[in-house]
């Protein structure tokens, strides 16, 4: 006799809520099956044509969604493992976009290095699934596993470039240190666990706003691994060691992609942790973000002054990038958070622009990235240069680009926290980034420069990303209303209701 | 109440809704540099017609302003106000006192005159999209009447500048355009923090504004020792501005590297952006702590006069003499502003456009004798006046201006801040003195040595000057001379506005202009006026607390 199965009962799955990622997922399925059935270098350039159709397709499914949850309110999805809200879509939207410029770089790049095929567009569409789920992510289980299929496509892309040596010692790097933090990670979710008896962010939250531990040792370990883990992803100094590395032996789109949709899913992550899980222990995590800002900004302003590799210094100065947003989420405020989500936005289009130049001028065999291989580029591709020339002031924080609307928004959540000092060394530390800039700037305008080299030809791709982003970043800069109202929509259909305080039960951790 | 009276009555501006003048004097530059950069690389000639005709229609405007401006009127005129930002409160908001009336006219003189006088030798095209786009930069820096707005144009000018030093300047271009962009950013960096700082910090949790009328005229609202903290972040970037000793090292690199277009402009209109911050977002945005840090500021401001003069007499290249040169007028400047008084405050105005001519026609002149010997060392040029009778004419007369001869402009300016500044820091009014001395001495030295004597072989053929270079020079000739022998039309329009400043710092800081009346003997006493400002000073505590009260917390969306 066979004792009655009991089942095992599986959440119900809001498969509307979830269609974003459904997209993404199963676009990703049938590029890559579609492409296994066709030659690999097609006449037509579908491959990238069909990942920008179906990010695009993400983004308008997005886009719904943030209707429904503008006038709804947010939704819990998957037995609540799962939330929908500003800050979910917005920054998957942030996300989505940079998918779209990588792979609009990338097709040119492809074709270029003679390594066409549907493979990186897959795995960056997979990255991206997996971001949008660490966005969306309401436990940290779902959290650590977006994080994993975030990160491992992204390993392998940094080494698909199977010619050059480089790109898969960059893989190796990445992968060895990635998956070192992801055990940071790991273990900082299960002393978070230990400390407060559950992984969904609502439990956590509720249950640190109603009791008082007597002893939160094991928590603040948990914040301090947790924080570890998603600094290396934002590559945040001391967990930085790998960006130069990896950024420089990574093909360049796949870099444009690291730099802006990666950063965009750590600092989801770090957002959702700290600014709203654990807000009522901010006391504590602030002077370790904090801490970690000030190492951040000015170890990456200062150790790019030293570089003569441009895209290493590009990744130095996202390095700096990271200390700013850092400061954002210092502030734990509805304003740091809105300048954190201002600045993600408009970082992603300055950087995905910026590695969309240098994939350009990196010419065939992806080398050409010395600061001399930029020398006279203003009279060889004046247009070319002038676009990094804008990308370049607005890294730097020059008025009518979005990258000063960006470090004002920052600056105004650290004066209203009374950071004042983080506020003064943040610019200070800005100086230092432009005379980076100010060098590349200098060799692009050298009139005296030798024009050497081949003509440098830029694919119609690259071209479409470059100016998309360039338009964003000087259109944002100039009317900068439409970005700031969404960013405050965002933070208002995502702010949790502050939960009732009643009376602390005395609870000790780990008991 | 007095505040809130104050603020109503500060904030009234006569307002010109129908025709937006100040907007269209800053769009115009930059619809020139665009028509500039969108006309084909092979049409030089029509590149420099257009701009010209772009800068001479920006003058136009500007003067266009200065006949509309109203001269009885101390607060500001035409004011135009478009929301920008919609929170925190940040609007495209222009308007023109008497001190910024004088600056804009200015900038609309020089920006033609560089052009014409200074062409490029190549790339004639970006050249003069980049100088357009200064023009832009420079006047809106003078006109904005926020805070965030004045930032952006002031940061903004750094870019064009930049690009005119390392693209078209002499052999060390690029070392002095990095050092200059790099000063510059790093003043504006303590300048960012201030600024967004006093916004939040006034708004103590309300709605955040930027509007520099509101935050100038609701005084106390900021505690006194946070003002003074935010007044030095911004003195820091208008310091290094100006500059004042000691952060005035990037200038005789930027200076001596730059084309000579740049220096004009450099010295005429970007080095005021300094001086008329100091007036605009020193003395009326931070009326006490001014007042507090006027003993420093008037040392560091001597300190530069007698520097910079000492440092102009042993120069060898005639155009960092010229450059020295500036470091002491523009010490003048600051000692006028930093005395708060009445005369030394219309001094410093007036020595800000009268600086701005004489040295710009200076540089001119450095600027055409390197074109004709291709160098600038003083011991290399000889006996000028002989080959090139008319420009040792016109060169005597710029430095005569310059020394501060009576009966030319400069003589107006210096006397003013001389007199004026001998009221609140007598000693330091004396020291200043010697600075005049010595400025006759390395200027009239440097002339000797450069016009005087027998023309050696290589001097022989100078070339005397053209008339295209006359016809830059003779607008700024024409002013010398008329700004010294009537400058009531200059003076009339800036003393309302200064008044209204002096007694903004008076009703809200200890410091009290010393009572010398102008209507002869009758002196004003004292006690009087101290008790004046008390009485609304008092009223002032009181109204802050309910203007505190009175701001929501809605944060909004």
């Amino acid at each position: 006799m066979l004792a009655e199965v009991e089942r095992l009962s599986t959440p119900s799955v809001e498969w509307s809520v979830m269609l974003p990622v459904l997209i993404l997922l199963g676009g990703a399925v049938v590029l890559m099956i579609v492409g296994a059935l066709t030659p690999r270098r097609p006449k037509l350039p579908w491959h990238a044509g069909l990942t920008v159709v179906i990010a695009l397709g993400s983004i308008v499914a997005s886009v719904f969604l943030w209707w429904r949850v503008r006038d709804d309110g947010p939704i819990a999805a998957v037995s609540d493992a799962v939330v929908v809200d500003g800050l979910s879509l917005y920054l998957g939207v942030a996300i989505l976009c940079s998918v779209v410029l990588a792979a609009l770089l990338a097709h040119g790049y492809l074709r270029r290095e003679k390594l066409e095929g549907p493979d990186v567009y897959v795995l960056m569409l997979l990255s991206a699934a997996g971001g949008l789920v660490m966005c969306g992510a309401n436990d940290l289980l779902v959290l650590f596993l977006g994080l994993e299929i975030l990160s491992i496509a992204v390993y392998v892309l940094a080494g698909i470039h199977v010619r050059r040596a480089r790109s898969g010692e960059a893989a190796l790097k990445y992968f060895v240190l990635g998956a070192f933090s992801s055990a940071f990670f790991l273990y900082g979710i299960a002393l978070v666990y230990g400390a407060t008896g559950s992984t969904n962010f609502t439990k956590i939250q509720t249950f640190l706003a109603g009791n008082l531990l007597t002893n939160n040792v094991m928590l603040l370990a948990g914040f301090a691994l947790l924080l570890v883990g998603l600094g290396f992803k934002v590559a945040a100094v001391p967990f930085h060691a790998w960006t130069p590395d990896v950024y420089e032996g990574s093909p360049s789109p796949v870099v444009a992609y690291m730099a802006s949709g990666v950063k965009v899913a750590g600092f989801a992550g770090m957002i959702r942790v700290f600014t709203y899980t654990f807000s009522t222990y901010e006391a504590d995590w602030q002077p370790m973000i904090y801490a970690l800002a000030v190492a951040t900004l000015v170890v990456g302003a200062l150790f790019a002054v030293s570089q003569t590799n441009v895209k290493r210094m590009l990744a130095y100065s996202s390095i700096s990038h990271a200390g700013f947003i850092l400061i954002a989420i210092q502030a734990s405020s509805t304003q740091g958070t809105r300048a954190a989500l201002f600045y993600l936005a408009t970082y992603t289009f300055m950087v995905a622009g910026s590695f969309g130049v240098v994939t350009v001028v990196g010419r065939a065999g992806d080398n050409a990235h010395d600061l001399s291989d930029y020398s006279g580029l203003a009279r060889r591709s004046p247009l070319l240069a002038f676009a990094f020339l804008v990308f370049l002031l607005a890294q730097a924080g020059v008025p009518f680009t979005s990258g000063f609307l960006a470090k004002f928004g920052v600056i105004g959540a650290a004066v209203e926290a009374r950071s004042f000092w983080l506020a003064l060394i943040a610019m200070l530390s800005s100086v230092i980034s432009a005379f980076v800039y100010l060098r590349i700037v200098l060799a692009m305008y050298d009139r005296e420069a030798e024009v050497t080299g081949p003509r440098l030809t830029v694919p119609l791709g690259a071209r479409a990303a470059i100016l998309i982003a360039l338009l964003v970043t000087i259109g944002v800069g100039l009317v900068p209303e439409p970005l700031a109202h969404v960013t405050r929509t965002a933070v208002r259909i995502t702010e949790p209701k502050p939960a009732p305080q009643p009376a602390p039960a005395e609870i000790s951790a780990g008991s | 109440m007095s505040a809130l009276l104050l603020a109503s009555e500060g904030g009234r501006s006569v307002a010109n809704p129908s025709f937006p003048l100040l907007s269209i004097l800053i769009l115009t530059p930059v619809a020139g540099a665009l028509v500039v950069a969108l006309i084909s690389k092979r049409r030089p000639e029509l590149t420099k017609q257009a701009a010209v005709l772009f800068s001479l229609l920006t003058g136009a405007l500007a003067i266009g302003v200065v006949v509309t401006f109203d001269k009885h009127l101390p607060g500001f005129q035409m004011v135009d106000d478009v929301q920008w930002i919609k929170n925190p409160d940040i609007s495209w908001k222009l308007g023109v006192d008497g001190i910024s009336l004088w600056m804009v006219a200015l900038t609309g003189l020089l920006f033609p005159i560089a052009m014409l006088g200074a062409p490029p030798h190549d790339e004639e095209k970006s050249f003069y999209a980049w100088l357009l786009v200064l023009e832009a930069g420079c006047l809106g820096a003078f006109l904005a009447l926020d805070t965030f707005l004045f930032f952006v144009f002031f940061e903004i000018v750094l870019v064009p500048m930049y690009f005119l030093i390392s693209g078209w300047g002499y052999g060390e271009r690029r070392y002095a355009a990095t050092k200059f962009f790099l000063y510059t950013m790093f003043g504006s960096a303590f300048m960012l923090v201030g600024t967004v700082a006093l916004s939040y910090l006034h708004a103590k949790g309300g709605p955040v504004t930027f509007d520099l009328q509101v935050l100038a005229e609701q005084q106390g609202v900021v505690a006194e020792t946070t003002a003074r903290w935010l007044f030095i972040s911004f003195a820091i970037a208008f310091a290094v501005k100006v500059p004042i000793f000691p952060v005035h090292t990037w200038l005789p690199d930027a200076h001596t590297q730059a084309p000579t277009a740049g220096s004009v402009i450099l010295a005429g209109v970007m080095l005021k952006l300094g001086t008329y911050g100091f007036l605009r977002y020193g003395l009326y945005l931070f009326p006490e702590a001014s007042a507090w840090a006027a003993p420093v500021m008037v040392t560091l401001g001597v300190v530069g006069i007698i520097y910079g003069a000492v440092c102009a007499t042993m120069q060898k290249d005639l155009k960092r003499l010229v450059a020295y040169s500036s470091v002491a007028h523009m010490g003048f400047i600051v000692l006028g502003i930093f005395a708060i008084t009445r005369q030394a405050l219309t001094g410093s105005v007036i020595q800000m456009v009268n600086h701005g001519v004489s040295t710009g026609a200076l540089f001119l002149l450095v600027g055409y004798i390197y074109e004709r010997r291709h160098t600038r060392q003083i011991a290399e040029l000889k006996g000028l006046q002989t080959p090139a009778p008319k420009m040792a004419a016109i060169f005597t007369l710029v430095m005569l201006s310059s020394i501060g001869l009576p009966g030319l402009n400069g003589f107006v300016g210096e006397f003013l801040i001389l007199i004026g500044s001998f009221l609140t820091v007598k000693w330091w009014a004396v020291v200043a003195v010697t600075g005049v001395i010595l400025a006759a001495l390395y200027l009239l030295w440097a002339y000797q040595r450069v016009f005087h004597g027998e023309p050696d072989e290589a001097n022989r053929d100078f070339r005397d000057i053209r008339f295209t270079e006359g016809l830059a020079l003779a607008p700024l000739l024409v002013l010398i001379v008329f700004m010294g022998l009537f400058p009531k039309p200059f003076l009339e329009r800036i003393e309302p506005a200064v008044n209204k400043l002096v007694h903004h710092v008076e009703v809200n800081s200890d410091h009290r202009e010393p009572g010398v009346s102008t209507k002869g003997d009758e002196v004003v006493p004292e006690s009087e006026r101290r008790a004046e400002g008390e009485a609304a000073e008092g009223d002032h505590a009181t109204s802050d607390t309910e203007q505190g009260d009175g701001h929501g917390t809605e944060e909004g969306n």
